[in-house]
């Protein structure tokens, strides 16, 4: 047992802090909130030229072969800084999913590109009942002379807009079994006309499209992975995900304490600061607590994965306890806050915002309750 | 980064659930509670055993005849301890008493004390709290003027643990009534036996005779028995709350009370014909409270990671034992909920599910969240020692 950081992940994190905080400030987040993209050449430049978009991509396709650990590092930094982008689209789930699940070509043809920053990817899974088990998975794939034809609407696939592919799960046997007959398809943005995307207006202003799939025409070399067997892949990339979702909660939870001390020590009532007094005190304890707690279990389920380890109990723990803490935690902020913290002026509100919209990603707390119900046996 | 134990201390777990399975019998095993004289007669054998094989001072430092083990060993014999309901771990010599001499004690005192506690053959006891001075320790009134080579005490002690059993005491005194509160306070010991000190049983809640008011009358302490300086008392006794407060034994007891009650939700039909770990409300309670044991030992191995690598838990020793204590109070408090009607039945009563183990536990763990510093005073300690804010 050690759970301290070595040598590299504490650059890597120091690294992350210091170029966030150059780059991403208060108005840069406003700004990208009613921005078409979400996010400005500018950002996502450097944002692959410090190797962060190929950060979990190995060596020999261009990426700096690092594991979730050091990934998890720079996303609890964007977490706290709550900076926007196709970022975790691509280097958490693209990656993820053609680095683990690609053959030589597929690697060789995207993943410099997805490094160099050039290619963003986006995952289409979800579907009308919005459920995360391979069940919900409904959209039909036929083979045809062409390779193979997709038919069926996806809900929140996140970036859209911007992606050059597209990670989409469909059915490739209608018999069976859902986890024995689901395929994954990479489709490249060139094949879907535009007007078959729609944007959906969420809490957080993430960018969620209902994308449409109408007999989109995949060649036979779009297969990533093996036909019927896509769903234990895209399992292992919805638990690398959820977990990298936590490690950005973190990071918003971290800012949302770290803020409400700062608001507490200075604002005074009754003639002194409110943060003497023991309601005030013993709730900002409960925060601290929460956040060590989410912070342990996050880089637990992180290096659970990275080594191999474990057996979806550190992950399942992982995303069940943040989905309820992160949004614990800003509601407690936002209480010791008073008024101030409910202006959209007031930073807070953006944490909350993305509490609401992360708990829920890649599986809520009653979903992955439901997984270690059945992991602890019961 | 590593999450996981090393193959050496691995080994260890192994060799010490050997000798847990080879040496000590099922009917030795209890809470460890030690109510009852023949419990007590178990803790004693057992301690005796654990004191032959080193374990019982496996973190002492090896030039006080300890084991000098990492950490992690400590961590992961008080996991199995707890987990296998093992009696004959001791906490006032050993693991409070003890480490306090080592910093703060003469050589002659270290000589004279430490070896008898390592051997497991003297019982110490703790008298800190008053009747009225309990989270405001340092407010302690027990007095004790200088007469020669002796201190004369006179005052009362309450909530003392084990004072019965006990061959020893250390305990705090005012020695000087006129300094600020904090800077008046000696640490003395004394033997039980010492004319003047009388112990007056107190019952608990749960039925139990484990705590007592322990009266001084006129009670001759001689000067060599001062810990530290005089009036310095303060200071020696907050090394030894430090030490007091750390722990992984909250977790691994809720973890086997958990393993229990899933058995038993397994075996039990309810009302519909299922069985009971199929009721999704059961389901989602057994799942809450694993995340939280959970949660506790994740704390827990925070704080032992911390001390392995020369750091000082302050504010994360505080939220372990928050955590722990709340921990095992739901996990008891479930338990007695999923026995239903059954929940209340004593230990020892015909019909008694779970040898009536979740009712005498639910009402002693009433306890945890107050003994060794209340949950209310756990968070002013976050609060201000940790997080840094003004005190009020
Ligand atoms: C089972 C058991 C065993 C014990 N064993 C020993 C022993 O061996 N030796 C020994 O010396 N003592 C022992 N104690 C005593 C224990 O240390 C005290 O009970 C504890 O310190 C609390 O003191 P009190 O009971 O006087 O409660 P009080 O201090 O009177 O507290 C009452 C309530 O007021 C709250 N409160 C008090 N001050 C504050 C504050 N500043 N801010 C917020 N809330 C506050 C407390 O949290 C609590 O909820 C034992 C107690 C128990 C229950």
């Amino acid at each position: 047992m050690d759970l301290s950081l070595d040598d590299t992940q504490q650059l890597v994190r120091n690294s992350a802090r210091d170029f966030l905080a150059e780059s991403v400030d208060r108005l840069y987040v406003r700004d990208m909130e009613d921005d078409e993209r979400g996010y400005t050449d500018e950002f996502w430049k450097s944002v692959a030229e410090l190797g962060w978009t190929g950060m979990i991509v190995p060596e020999q396709h261009g990426g700096a072969g690092m594991s979730l650990i050091e990934l998890s590092l720079v996303l609890e930094e964007m977490g706290a800084a709550a900076a926007p982008g196709p970022f975790f689209s691509t280097a958490v789930v693209g990656a993820h999913a053609i680095s683990a699940h690609g053959n030589d070509d597929q690697k060789s043809k995207y993943l410099p590109r997805l490094v160099s920053g050039e290619l963003i990817t986006s995952l289409a899974i979800l579907e009308g009942g919005a459920s995360w088990e391979a069940g919900g998975i409904r959209m039909s794939a036929r083979r045809s002379e062409d390779g193979w034809r997709l038919n069926g609407e996806k809900v929140f696939v996140a970036d859209a807009g911007v992606a050059d592919l597209f990670i989409v799960a469909a059915r490739t046997g209608e018999n069976g079994p859902p986890e024995e007959s689901i395929t994954l398809f990479l489709v490249e943005a060139s094949t879907i006309e535009n007007n078959k995307m729609e944007r959906l207006e969420s809490v957080a202003d993430d960018r969620y499209y209902v994308v449409d799939f109408q007999d989109v025409v995949v060649p036979p070399d779009g297969v990533l992975g093996e036909v019927d067997g896509g769903w234990p892949l895209l399992k292992q990339t919805l638990d690398l995900a959820a977990v990298a979702k936590c490690a950005e909660m973190v990071g918003g939870s971290r800012r949302a304490v770290d803020m409400t001390l700062e608001y507490v020590k200075e604002r005074v009532q009754f003639g002194r600061p409110i943060g003497t007094f023991q309601a005030v005190q013993h709730r900002a304890a409960e925060m601290a607590t929460d956040l060590e707690i989410a912070r342990q279990f996050t880089y637990r389920a992180a290096w659970a994965l990275s080594e191999g380890k474990g057996d979806g109990t550190e992950v399942a723990t992982a995303k069940a306890f943040l989905s309820e803490k992160f949004s614990e935690i800003c509601a407690s902020a936002h209480q010791l806050h008073g008024a101030i913290g409910y202006t959209q002026e007031h930073d807070l509100q953006i944490y909350s915002r993305r509490a609401a919209s992360a708990k829920v990603a890649f599986g809520d707390a009653r979903h992955h309750r439901e997984v270690l119900a059945e992991l602890m046996g019961l | 980064m590593r999450y996981e134990f090393t193959a050496e201390e691995e080994a260890f777990r192994a060799e010490l659930l050997e000798w847990i399975e080879n040496e000590v019998p099922e009917d030795l095993r209890g809470i460890g509670r030690a109510a009852s004289d023949e419990e007590w007669e178990n803790e004693l054998r057992v301690r005796r055993q654990l004191a032959d094989k080193g374990w019982l001072t496996l973190a002492w430092p090896t030039e006080y005849g300890g084991q000098g083990a990492p950490m992690m060993q400590q961590v992961i014999f008080n996991e199995e301890m707890v987990y296998h309901r093992i009696p004959g771990r001791e906490p006032f010599g050993t693991r409070m008493l003890a480490p306090t001499l080592m910093v703060h004690g003469t050589e002659e005192q270290r000589r004279k004390y430490l070896p008898p506690i390592a051997r497991g053959e003297v019982q110490w006891c703790q008298g800190y709290s008053e009747p009225d001075s309990g989270s405001d320790l340092a407010s302690l009134q027990m007095r004790a003027v200088d007469d020669g080579d002796d201190f004369v005490v006179n005052g009362s002690k309450i909530w003392t643990s084990l004072a019965h059993r006990a061959d020893w005491i250390f305990f705090l005194v005012r020695t000087d009534p006129d300094a600020p509160k904090h800077r008046g306070i000696s640490f003395l010991l004394a033997p039980m036996d010492t004319p003047g000190i009388s112990v007056e049983p107190i019952i608990n809640m749960a039925g139990h005779h484990s705590f007592n008011q322990v009266f001084f009358e006129d009670v001759r302490v001689p000067k060599e028995n001062l810990v530290g300086e005089l009036n310095r008392g303060w200071y020696v006794a907050a090394t030894l709350l430090d030490f007091e407060r750390s722990g992984v034994d909250y977790p691994a007891q809720a973890r086997r009370t958990l393993d229990d009650l899933i058995e038993y939700a397994h075996s039990t039909l309810g009302a519909d014909g299922e069985p009971l770990s199929k009721d999704p409300d059961i389901r989602r309670k057994f799942v809450e409270l694993s995340i939280e044991t959970d949660a506790a030992r994740s704390i827990a191995y925070e704080v032992a990671d911390m001390q392995a690598h020369g750091e000082i838990p302050n504010k994360e020793a505080s939220m372990s034992k928050t955590l722990g204590t709340k921990l095992v109070q739901d996990v008891y408090g479930f338990g007695v909920d999923l026995l239903g009607m059954y929940g209340q039945l004593r230990p020892g009563s015909p019909r008694a599910v779970l040898e009536g183990r979740m009712l005498d536990m639910q009402l002693t763990t009433v306890a945890f969240t107050i003994f060794a510093g209340t949950t209310e005073i756990q968070k002013n300690i976050i609060a201000t020692r940790g997080l840094g804010l003004p005190r009020g």
